[in-house]
């Protein structure tokens, strides 16, 4: 067996949303149809589209809970979004069964620390506009105006010196990488909302290049700060809401009235590992990582917020992940894809799962994470990921909460149900055009 | 040499750069070769009181020369506007044109900086919604401000993943699109995984490489924070000394060097004329500390022994000629204490006795440090010292450290016959990456 043909395989999961830290906690909202998300309470976002996100609650999630005793001092240099990350690798870890630094195994971590790679996709991180603004208060003039050489010479002493290194994309990786001890093969992609899934498939590509025997991936992204839903406003993404009834139905991806997405925070680390290594340590198994396919799409505004009538490209990524998995498009159970409820993403789903599935597509149930979390831009491939890994092993269909109709396609809102699952795609396309693909299959037990 | 099949081999048929030493490849070259210096005091925004008053600054760039309709690209940042600049250069010289290649099966891999942002209406919307009683910004009145003074395209032009959708658009591609963001290992790492991606067939061609600038208010400020600068008070071209004893932090710099990768197979078949051989990549981890490297330089090495590893390279046997089986390295070099310590220190290990008979040398001396971008650069560096048969100085290296012993190549340019040329590159948060590039033969 040459390393080109090791098999891959997801060992444990550790989304991180709204609904909660952990696997349980994203199933239990997904199968009982309950949307996560609420009003937006970190900041006033009256003047905003929508006033509503999938937002964690305080008390379910801690990161100091999440790392050793030791390393507690450093999560005063963590964004938000380093923070989500650090409490999914947590999560990811334990349900995957590994030991890893923090556990102080004797025997020495599951995998050892050069054979452990990390992929996590990353957002541009918005800074703390408190912190930011405290110090620019220092710095203006009489006549209120900011003034450079203020700045230069007083205002900048005000940042604490690890300022940078709260927004730096990799230091999502670098807190994971130094907490677990993982010195393999590390990288951070920042491609929007396809971060995560083009992640998972560089640890897939680590892995069966003998890279590495397991790697922490996927990707976490906090877009629930101003800065951040003002971009995904200005990029006409943002449905409006008013009161909380209306938000928990703002989201309707492929609805006629489909009127965009809302915003989340979260993402989450999943365990991508050799099935051989899976194998010999007795671990769980998933599902196996079969097929991978990316692609640019053709954009006709340049910044990827319309793709073209005629795109070949998020058609191309998935069948070129289903023809990478040995598979045709008819053994595909289920179809995760990016159903964000942004019309022009909305459509470029539509058109490329006509082309790929063709007259069997109204047939093929569709599974929705977004209207129960929010678009977790960096972070919604491993969101997606984890409840298509989740249904196979449980050969269960989550529910969809999505109040609209959706002519020619399985994806209106209905309760959760049992279903056979072999083979699963799912699919992110981001702003600015890049799409991602990965098939997941199911492992028999007698294999596994 | 290789052997590996045409279609597992891959070479280089394309290379640009926009630096502050110019914008073509045979300008900067001169300029490298002459010792020349891109530093001068900032002129993108006031810094006459910051602790770091100069940069390494790209001047008289215009990317309307460079793209074939300018008003697709009207709102693109200064990255984006490199990075088309270096692409195009990079396209020419490989000959392509549309229609000799397949969109599906050609992608992209950078390794592109975020963009700069719109700072002066940042700050007065910042302002404008500061309460100094809850001592917050109040969103109300922030995002009123913001819908007001701020343009939405410049905003959505910022992700750092906008490089890929402008040349995406501008030269056709449609295979798999990526980018990373490593921090300083950003664009080697860019290069490493596309050829990759190629040996796997996954695509057949890649556009690769970075772009970056982070001169800027809030970029200095970041680095000047964490000490990383040169402060240096005198004359800025003799600001960033890698490797001299006096070195006291690195100099910022900013632009773009692009490649076109492409496996053999296809290369040949086009009828592309290959200019060098990608033989191994290499990458690694210090999980480490967030704020410095691992000090015995385990990662570092571990990144080249990787490297040289795929390459089919023993680091420790001379060729017929006598010579270490590396020519030539680019060092990453920033002028540091610590990078330039652990990094001799991880070379050492890496090549033992013969260390001291390798020259390498840093060109962040001259053009400073390209963040993100500096890989690329410094790789179509190493692939220019094979292909001229020159090596590149260490500028500003005057005052030798005595624990720094090896061939640090001072001061000036040296002819010699380069083979094999290794280039290294560490980020801030511990990742090391390695590229291995030897002379194209057939």
């Amino acid at each position: 067996m040459t390393t080109s043909d090791r098999r891959v395989v997801l060992s444990g999961l550790g989304p991180i949303t709204a609904a909660g830290v952990g696997i349980e906690s994203l199933w239990k909202a997904a199968c009982e149809g309950a949307s996560a998300i609420s009003r937006i309470e970190r900041f006033d976002a009256t003047g905003f589209r929508s006033q509503h996100a999938g937002t964690l609650a305080a008390d379910a999630f801690k990161v100091r809970d999440s790392v050793p005793k030791s390393y507690r001092k450093a999560t005063k240099v963590m964004a938000r979004d380093i923070e989500l990350a650090v409490g999914a690798a947590a999560a990811a870890i334990a349900d995957a069964g590994l030991l890893t630094k923090p556990d102080e195994p004797v025997d020495g971590p599951t995998i050892p620390s050069n054979r452990m790679g990390c992929h996590i996709g990353a957002g541009l991180i918005a800074a703390d506009v408190d912190e930011l603004t405290l110090a620019l208060r220092k710095s203006v003039d009489a006549d209120g105006q900011f003034d450079y050489g203020l700045w230069g010479s007083q205002g900048m002493g005000h940042l604490t010196p690890l300022w940078l290194l709260k927004y730096l994309p990799n230091m999502l990786a670098c807190h994971v990488t130094i907490i677990h001890d993982c010195q393999g093969p590390s990288n951070t992609i920042t491609c929007a909302e396809s971060s995560a899934t083009l992640s998972i498939g560089e640890s897939m590509r680590a892995i069966q290049r003998g890279g590495a025997d397991a790697c922490l991936s996927g990707g976490c992204d906090s877009k629930v700060n101003p800065m951040a839903l003002l971009r995904q406003q200005f990029a006409g993404r943002i449905a409006g809401t008013s009161d909380d009834d209306s938000a928990l139905k703002a989201i309707r991806p492929f609805a006629d009235d489909a009127d965009g997405t809302l915003v989340g925070e979260g993402g989450g680390i999943l365990v991508v590992e050799a099935l051989e290594s899976v194998r010999k340590r007795g671990g769980r198994i998933y599902a196996e990582i079969s097929g991978f396919g990316a692609a640019q799409s053709s954009c006709p505004d340049t910044v990827g917020a319309r793709f073209a009538e005629d795109d070949p490209g998020v058609a191309h990524a998935i069948e070129t992940a289903i023809r990478n998995a040995d598979l045709q498009p008819a053994d595909i159970d289920a179809i995760v894809p990016f159903g964000s409820g942004i019309r022009a993403m909305d459509d470029a789903d539509r058109r490329a799962m006509g082309l790929v599935f063709g007259d069997r597509l109204p047939t093929i149930p569709l599974m929705l994470p977004i209207p129960f979390f929010g678009c977790c831009g960096a972070g919604t491939g491993a969101i997606a990921i984890s409840m298509a890994a989740k249904a196979i092993e449980s050969q269960r269909l989550p529910a969809r909460v999505n109040n609209g109709e959706t002519d020619g396609l399985d994806a209106a809102a209905t309760p959760s149900r049992e279903a056979d699952l072999n083979a699963v795609v799912v699919f992110t396309t981001s702003l600015g055009g890049q799409t991602a693909a990965v098939v997941l299959t199911r492992v028999a037990e007698d294999e596994s | 040499m290789s052997q590996r099949s045409d279609d597992q081999r891959v070479v280089i048929t394309g290379m640009g750069w926009v630096t502050p030493l110019g914008h073509d490849l045979d300008t900067v070259w001169k300029q490298l070769m002459a010792s020349g210096s891109g530093m001068a005091p900032i002129t993108r925004f006031d810094a006459s009181t910051f602790p770091t008053k100069f940069a390494a600054e790209v001047r008289d760039f215009d990317v309307n020369q460079f793209v074939d309709d300018p008003s697709v690209h009207a709102h693109a940042g200064p990255n984006t506007q490199f990075a088309l600049g270096a692409a195009r250069q990079a396209w020419t010289q490989a000959g392509l044109t549309p229609g000799s290649f397949d969109p599906l099966r050609a992608g992209m891999y950078l390794g592109a900086g975020e963009g700069v942002l719109d700072f002066d209406n940042y700050v007065a919307v910042n302002l404008s919604g500061w309460n100094e009683e809850s001592r917050r910004v109040d969103g109300v009145p922030w995002v009123k401000k913001a819908l007001e003074m701020m343009e939405a395209v410049n905003e959505i032009e910022q992700e750092p993943n906008m490089p890929l959708a402008h040349l995406g658009r501008e030269f056709g591609l449609r295979g798999p699109a990526y980018n990373c963001l490593t921090a300083c290992a950003a664009s080697t790492q860019a290069i490493g995984e596309a050829t990759d991606i190629l040996r796997r067939g996954d695509a057949d061609m890649m556009l690769s490489g970075g772009t970056h600038t982070m001169i800027h208010p809030l970029g200095v400020t970041g680095f000047n924070r964490l000490t990383a600068l040169s402060e240096h008070d005198g004359d800025p071209t003799e600001a960033s000394k890698p490797f001299d004893r006096t070195r006291g932090g690195f100099v910022m710099g900013e632009g773009s060097g692009m490649v076109i990768l492409e496996t053999l197979k296809h290369a040949k078949a086009r009828g592309a004329t290959p200019l060098v051989e990608v033989r191994g990549y290499g990458s690694s981890c210090d999980a480490y500390r967030i704020t410095d490297i691992q000090p015995d330089g385990r990662g570092a090495a571990d990144a080249m022994h990787q490297a040289l590893t795929q390459a089919g390279i023993d680091p420790h046997t001379v060729g017929p000629d006598g010579r270490p089986a590396v020519h030539y390295i680019s060092a990453h070099g920033t002028g540091t204490k610590e990078n330039d310590s652990i990094e001799t220190r991880a070379i050492k290990r890496v090549f033992g006795d013969l260390a001291p008979a390798i020259p390498m040398s840093s060109i962040k001396s001259m053009m400073g440090h390209l963040i993100a971008a500096a890989g690329a650069v410094e790789l179509i560096t190493s692939a220019m010292a094979i292909r001229h048969g020159m090596i590149p100085p260490t500028r500003n290296l005057h005052h030798p450290d005595p624990d720094l012993d090896l061939d640090y190549v001072p001061n000036d340019a040296r002819v010699a016959t380069v083979d094999v040329a290794l280039s290294n590159n560490f980020g801030f948060g511990g990742q090391n990456d390695t590229l291995v590039i030897s002379r194209f033969e057939d």
